[in-house]
Formats: structure tokens, C-alpha cells, sequence
């Protein structure tokens, strides 16, 4: 366990949920893609924390502000989810084309 | 390379756990049942909170057990609700772009394993004297509170958003005012009559002259 292997782990991870985010047509599908993106970062922080800054508490800190940040995108998430679910009657990004030109 | 000494077994676990993380976050977007998928997630979530934990980061790890726990259980119970399929009892991949998609999650994790392979980061690891729920306590209800509160503050903001978007209620009228099932086919007719307003949207309009 080296910094160098943290690193690589926490950037497959990012790479799959940046697939997910990208591809899945299902809103709450979408949405695990970004919470595994917050989870590499998160692990990054941590490794960083153990391996390169000396113990400062602030690298701590980050990776609770990224659980904060992951847990209002949930809760933001789930909100635009339910407003979708209303106007549209499915959790497809397809069903949104008010804005297409 | 590392200056951090650990033993083998360490080593072993941090393999596995890397492994498994890696495996579920794929199986995510890879099983035809949407409940799985939640759960997938979790255990990958789970699988990188022991890593901290080995990491001696004890607080952070069990935190993430906690969080991920109880918003994987809304996700999944997210899925039933509004899926059409969340038993995954037919195959099912619905995807869009998916070789953008995975020319972008491939190009991020070259881009980003480069950086770890090739950048040289500091070599200082934690002293051992630190304790470090201790030293993050401190941080977070001392130097750093006014951080920590906006943190909270940000997060009651959002209930507050979370409530208006998801209310009956919407901003121009009932939200679910002309809302039509999508077709069973793209561009095809509705699969099913539009939502009936419980109200009667009749009464309403005589109020109006």
C-alpha cells in the first residue's frame, strides 16, 4: 500500500464513474456514477493525508467536506429526480428536451 | 519508496479491498437489477472506508460506513420507485454515448494514473505520535470551524431547495400539470393516460373570469 497504488486505485474509479455519469440514461443510475467519482476523490484525499502531508489535520477536513458536498448532491439529486418524475412521468434524461434548440 | 512501515498482511488487504472496490464500482453499471446496482455501490463504498481505515484515518472510515449505508438504502429504495424494472427480472443496459463514455472514463483514468505513476509528491507520512480523530477535532472545532459550520449551513440550504423542487406544488402551476407517460417507443404515442389532477383542475378555472 503506497501512495502511488492509493492514487491509481482512486483514478479507476473516478475513470468508471465518469463512464457511468456520462453514458447511463436512468437519473439515479447517473447519479451513482458522480457519487463514485466524490469516492476516488475522497480516497485520494486520504491517501494524500497519509503519505504526503505530514499529518495536517486539513486533509482530513477536505475529505469531510467532500462527504458533505456528496451528500447534498444526493439529496439534490433525488429533488430534480422527483421534479422530472412530475413533468415527465419517467427518470430518463431523454424525457428533458425543454431546453433543446 | 514509502517511509510508512507496514506489515504484509496490510498489504494483502489493501490488494483485495482495492480489488473489490474496483470490481463493484464497475458491476454498478453492469447488472440488469437496479437494487443490485445500489448495493454494488455500497459494498465498493464500504471496501474504500476499511482502506482509510487502514490508512489510520479511523474516523473518516467508519463515517463512510454510516453515510453510504443509509444513502445507498434511499438510492435503492429511490430505484423501486420510479424504475420500471428494479428486480432486474429482464436484461436490461440503458445507455447513451456509450463510447464517449468510455473513451472519457478510460482517457480520466489514464490521465490521472499518470499523475500518480509519474508526479513526485512529498514523501511525509503521519508522525507516529498523531491521533488522528484527535488532531481532526481540533481542526474541525478549532482553526477551521468556520468551514466546518458553513458546511452545515450549505446543507440546511439544501433541505430548504429540496423542498421546493419536490413539492406538489410546482413554480408555474401543479407540477404535474399536462404530464404525459413517455412513449413505449421514442416519438411514439403515450403508454397510458395523462396523470388525472386530484383536485379537478375545473374548479379553478371558473374562479378565474
Amino acid at each position: 500500500m503506497t501512495l502511488t497504488t492509493l492514487l491509481l486505485l482512486a483514478a479507476a474509479l473516478i475513470g468508471i464513474g465518469i463512464y457511468g455519469a456520462l453514458s447511463q440514461q436512468s437519473f439515479v443510475m447517473l447519479m451513482m456514477g458522480l457519487e463514485l467519482i466524490l469516492n476516488g476523490v475522497m480516497l485520494a484525499a486520504v491517501a494524500f493525508w497519509a503519505f504526503s502531508g505530514a499529518g495536517a489535520p486539513e486533509g482530513q477536513l477536505l475529505t469531510i467536506i467532500v462527504m458533505a458536498v456528496m451528500a447534498i448532491e444526493m439529496a439534490m439529486g433525488f429533488a430534480l429526480v422527483v421534479a422530472v418524475f412530475r413533468g415527465k412521468q419517467a427518470d430518463m434524461t431523454e424525457s428533458l428536451t425543454g431546453l433543446k434548440h | 519508496m514509502e517511509s510508512m512501515n507496514h506489515g504484509l498482511g496490510v498489504d494483502i488487504a489493501f490488494l483485495l479491498l482495492a480489488t473489490l472496490a474496483v470490481v463493484t464500482g464497475w458491476r454498478v453499471f453492469r447488472t440488469d437489477s437496479m437494487v443490485r446496482a445500489s448495493f454494488f455501490l455500497l459494498v465498493s463504498f464500504i471496501a474504500v472506508g476499511v482502506i482509510m481505515i487502514l490508512l489510520a484515518a479511523e474516523y473518516l472510515g467508519v463515517a463512510m460506513f454510516f453515510m453510504m449505508a443509509v444513502e445507498m438504502t434511499v438510492m435503492a429504495l429511490f430505484m423501486v420507485m420510479f424504475m420500471m424494472n428494479p428486480a432486474g427480472l429482464n436484461p436490461m443496459n440503458m445507455v447513451h454515448q456509450e463510447r464517449i463514455a468510455i473513451g472519457a472514463g478510460v482517457a480520466g483514468f489514464l490521465i490521472l494514473g499518470a499523475m500518480a505513476l509519474l508526479a513526485i509528491f512529498p514523501d511525509q507520512p503521519v508522525p507516529a505520535g498523531l491521533e488522528p480523530v484527535r488532531s481532526l477535532g481540533n481542526e474541525m472545532l478549532g482553526d477551521s470551524m468556520l468551514i466546518f459550520e458553513s458546511a452545515g449551513l450549505v446543507l440546511l440550504t439544501t433541505m430548504i431547495g429540496v423542498v421546493v423542487l419536490s413539492s406538489h406544488r410546482g413554480r408555474y402551476g401543479a407540477a404535474a400539470e399536462g404530464s404525459m407517460p413517455p412513449g413505449l417507443e421514442p416519438g411514439g404515442d403515450p403508454a397510458g393516460k395523462p396523470e388525472e389532477d386530484e383536485e379537478g383542475e375545473g374548479g379553478h378555472h371558473h374562479h378565474h373570469h
